[in-house]
């Protein structure tokens, strides 16, 4: 006893004298709130070499979260990636800062179309990282008819062989539109009508995963899932029975943007970043990495086929025309949106 | 019987290190992702060592441990100390105030502390993951150095202070040898809790990880196989070092 | 929202504290020429009132006010008719909205007791689990306590090794036996049994909060068997007693305060956990209490007044259910893990 006491004690000094401070250096640093495995490790390694400002990851799992931290923890990150619809509510919020486009000259390199969006109209908060579409990611040895409709996901031969989202706009949405209405809809009984129907899709539903799901595909764990679009190529590239398809109803289309929070304090790093990351060769590499549209042009160009042929990460016009971007809606309203996800979610 | 017995153990011992199996076999998984076995291979173990975010959390998970076990044991033991000396009214106070952190369900400690450092406005980081494991270590220190407290004599402290030691010298001469063993199960039990905290840690540090918060935000996401050679790399050395160290001390004392 | 921070009085309250203490405590020395040993404590206090009390009462705070700061007892209402607060929260416009399609406010959101529900799934599942962990627990405990049997001090040291795994990980990797092709409904199959859903069931969840919580029920009922004199059951065997009569008449009633504090530490953990089913029940299973509170506090579902009730309900239950266990050991000698 007195010998693992001895040691132990050992453990813990030797753990103490580490030094606390190695890993949070005072240096150039950029601190970078991403979703987890949303960038090829090496970018941050590669710029850390070329600029000497060392990249501080950290990670979210939903937007909601992230709000409530970058809120809460002013100062704390620097460069924050939230989804389009998210940005126009961190906008409302007063919580962005207006970008300096001069500290980014590899702008030009950008997809016109997807400046000056929506979320964003004059541009002034956010430059686009990666974009892509919500559909249905399905193992072509376990489905027999065709899927081109959402209402496959209701069909009872497919009982604990479907995985949906965790994920209250995609869900949600998709339901919406199964029905015919708009995915941004706030109407109280259209999402009383969505939640009754995700209810009753419950007892065939395998399970509601977030990122999980991709892996599972792969595995052959179940036959359909609804997926966004790079997360299924990166199943697809695991295994090569899963296919992925945009229902005709229309889905989703998103883009997902770098923004700068006002409460940055290396807000001339984080432009910097933005920089790198808009350069092709870097977006090739994130675009390679995690199989998301890349919204960069030039990096488009140097893929060559590989990405125009994949109608999966590069969607034909009329599917893009089907789709419908998310916006945000306002709290008041989003609070009947979020209790009758809830309500799904409670169901026995 | 003793057959029975001894396989009634071992197979709760397969039920308890199934999934730790489990993650050794697959940390040695050639593929990218742990759905699909392709071949044998040590791939997991050069990028974990490759990775400098696990390196991160590695040093958080441990410094945290180590600084909030040490303080926590020197706060705990004269903590205990002073309330063994205590009259009996005051006595019975602080050892109810010293069950509420014992009793109230992590979750709820989490929350807790999180809404003081937000109105606080202590920005959450290594210090407030910190302070939240030093105060969730204290109550199991005193719990641990009081018994031994009560089986010395109560008057060697009065004592030595009346032979002339100073209270210092008295404290460290005369109760700390004492109740040592008391002090050391309590500093392992507060560096065992606060290794494997999660809930606690999950909601007074958001931005600086320990290594339960990263798997988390990653098991979303499907864990990387790295984190199974991490796991395998630490499971391999702890049993070595408690079966060998059990063996010679069992020896020798028991 | 950044209004929850306090008042820049209170750090000149918690400065003035402060130094006021470092004050007295110096004066004191000075005074004394040395310490007497209740002011050993006083640190401790300080550190309990800062890190303890005052976050409790925070929680009391936002339990007992609605979003603006005001007095209000509509979070616990909510908690009983789980739709009230949302009820109360949709303008008249709305309502007017919903009215001219026929239907009032009340008939489109009825009262309902989802959380009481929440509630007592919650504390069932953890009284089950109790319940499996001492059906467990207590005779491996009482075969390694066994005098004859010379490993004891090994197997506590095997028991304890997968609790110095990270206990976020180690369920993962039991998620990944119970998957589909995993490797139990493998031996399913391979017995003829054939493969059935696992992961993502109540099942699923029981099991890895024994998986979790198994060590704390063995440990103290260990040292409470291994404390205990062996002459007394030697005792009751000389005087007649067979084996069975011997461990019902000694060996029991003796390990109980071991028992108390086994249930303790394995029902506390698992009424409130939410991790675990988060992790292995995939979002299908019906949420427990632990779910709740944690959505309003960092989910999708944020409000923190609403949260703080729940917790505060989570707080009072606990202390209820320790209440009716140190009844049964009233002297507290249940003992630690260790």
């Amino acid at each position: 006893m007195k010998k693992i006491v001895s040691l132990l004690c050992a453990l813990v000094l030797c753990c103490a004298m580490m030094p606390v401070s190695g890993a949070f250096a005072a240096e150039e640093e950029v601190a970078v709130y991403n979703w987890f495995d949303y960038m090829d490790p090496e970018v941050f390694d590669l710029f850390e070499q070329e600029t000497g400002i060392h990249v501080v990851p950290y990670y979210f799992t939903t937007n909601e979260e992230m709000i409530v931290q970058v809120q809460y923890n002013p100062g704390a990150y620097d460069l924050v990636f939230p989804s389009d619809y998210i940005v126009e509510k961190m906008v409302r919020l007063g919580m962005l800062a207006e970008i300096n486009y001069d500290n980014i000259p590899n702008l030009v390199n950008i997809d016109e179309n997807l400046l000056n969006p929506d979320y964003d109209p004059e541009n002034k908060y956010s430059v686009p990282f990666m974009w892509g579409t919500l559909g249905i990611l399905y193992n072509v040895t376990m489905v027999e008819e065709e899927v081109d409709s959402w209402s496959i996901l209701w069909n009872e031969k497919y009982a604990n062989r479907i995985y949906m989202l965790d994920s209250i706009r995609d869900t949600m949405g998709i339901a919406l539109k199964y029905l015919g209405y708009s995915m941004n809809s706030t109407d109280l009984f259209e999402l009383r009508e969505a939640s009754d129907l995700l209810i009753a899709q419950k007892p065939i539903v395998k399970a509601y995963y977030v990122d999980e799901t991709k892996e599972k595909m792969a595995a052959g764990e179940a036959a359909l899932a609804l997926m966004w679009s790079g997360d299924a190529l990166f199943a697809m590239e695991l295994n090569e029975d899963l296919d992925y398809v945009v229902p005709q109803e229309g889905s989703n289309i998103w883009v997902d943007p770098m923004v700068i929070p006002a409460t940055a304090k290396n807000k001339e790093n984080a432009e910097k970043l933005i920089n790198f990351l808009c350069r092709p060769d870097i977006a090739q590499r994130n675009c390679e990495y995690i199989w998301y549209s890349s919204p960069n042009k030039a990096a488009i160009e140097a893929m060559g086929e590989d990405y125009t042929e994949n109608l999966t990460i590069n969607p034909s016009q009329d599917i893009i025309d089907r789709c419908e971007f998310f916006h945000d809606i306002p709290e008041d309203e989003f609070e009947d949106f979020n209790d009758e996800w809830e309500r799904v979610k409670d169901a026995r | 019987m003793k057959v029975l017995k001894r396989f009634y153990l071992a197979l709760i011992l397969v039920f308890l290190y199934a999934p730790i199996l489990v993650m050794i076999v697959q940390s040695f998984n050639a593929g990218k992702s742990r759905a699909v076995w392709e071949g044998f291979s040590f791939r997991w173990y050069a990028e974990l060592f490759n990775t400098a975010q696990i390196k991160d959390a590695l040093i958080v998970t441990l410094t945290v441990a180590a600084l909030a076990t040490i303080i926590s044991t020197v706060l705990g033991t004269l903590a205990a100390i002073g309330i063994q000396a205590m009259k009996a009214r005051p006595q019975t106070v602080m050892l109810a105030l010293n069950n509420i952190p014992l009793t109230m369900p992590d979750i709820v400690t989490g929350i807790s502390l999180m809404l003081l450092f937000i109105f606080t406005g202590v920005p959450r980081g290594y210090v407030t993951m910190l302070l939240a494991h030093i105060t969730f270590d204290i109550p199991y220190v005193i719990l641990s150095v009081l018994p031994k407290l009560k089986q010395m004599n109560q008057n060697s402290y009065e004592a030595a202070l009346d032979l002339g030691a100073t209270p210092t010298y008295a404290l460290l001469h005369v109760i700390l040898p004492e109740v040592m063993p008391g002090v050391i199960t309590g500093a392992m039990l507060a560096f065992t809790l606060s290794l494997d905290d999660f809930t606690i840690s999950y909601f007074t540090s958001p931005t600086v990880q320990n290594l339960s918060t990263l798997i988390y935000s990653q098991s979303r996401q499907g864990i990387k196989l790295y984190m199974y050679a991490l796991s395998a790399l630490m499971f391999v050395a702890l049993l070595v070092l408690l079966l060998l160290v059990n063996k010679r001390s069992s020896k020798a004392e028991i | 929202m950044n209004d929850y921070q306090m008042p820049s009085w209170g750090y000149w309250v918690m400065g003035v504290g402060l130094a006021l203490y470092l004050v007295l405590l110096v004066g004191y020395f000075i005074k004394c020429r040395g310490f007497r040993r209740p002011v050993f404590a006083s640190p401790y206090v300080l550190w309990i009132v800062i890190f303890t009390v005052i976050p409790v009462l925070l929680v009391a705070y936002f339990a007992l006010t609605d979003g603006n700061g005001n007095f209000t007892l509509d979070n616990f209402r909510d908690f009983w008719d789980s739709d009230y607060l949302r009820r109360a929260a949709i303008s008249p416009e709305r309502a007017e909205k919903l009215k001219e399609r026929g239907m009032t406010l009340e008939e489109y959101l009825p009262p309902n007791s989802s959380n009481v529900d929440t509630l007592i799934h919650s504390i069932w599942m953890a009284f089950q689990c109790t319940v499996i962990c001492l059906l467990l627990g207590y005779p491996a405990a009482h075969i390694m306590a066994d005098r004859e049997f010379k490993l004891g001090a090994t197997l506590v040291v095997l028991f304890m090794v997968p609790m110095w795994m990270n206990f976020v990980l180690r369920t993962y990797a039991l998620s990944e036996l119970l998957e589909e092709d995993g490797l139990i409904n493998n031996i399913l199959k391979g017995v003829g049994i054939g493969a059935r859903q696992l992961l993502n069931t109540d099942g699923a969840i029981q099991l890895g909060m024994v998986y979790n919580y198994l060590p704390f029920m063995v440990f103290p009922i260990y040292n409470s068997l291994n404390k205990m004199d062996y002459k007394l059951s030697e005792a009751a065997m000389d005087l007649g007693c067979n084996k069975w009569q011997t461990f019902y008449k000694v060996t029991l009633p003796l390990s109980v305060p071991g028992v108390i504090s086994g249930i303790t530490m394995v029902f506390m953990p698992a009424v409130t956990t939410f991790a675990i089913s988060r992790m292995l029940g995939g979002g299908k299973t019906p949420p427990l209490f632990g779910d709740l509170i944690e959505k309003r506090f960092s989910g999708s579902a944020l409000n923190w007044n609403l949260g703080s009730a729940l917790s505060m309900v989570m707080m009072v239950l606990i202390l209820i259910s320790l209440g009716f266990l140190q009844k049964a050991d009233p002297k507290g000698e249940g003992g630690g893990i260790i």
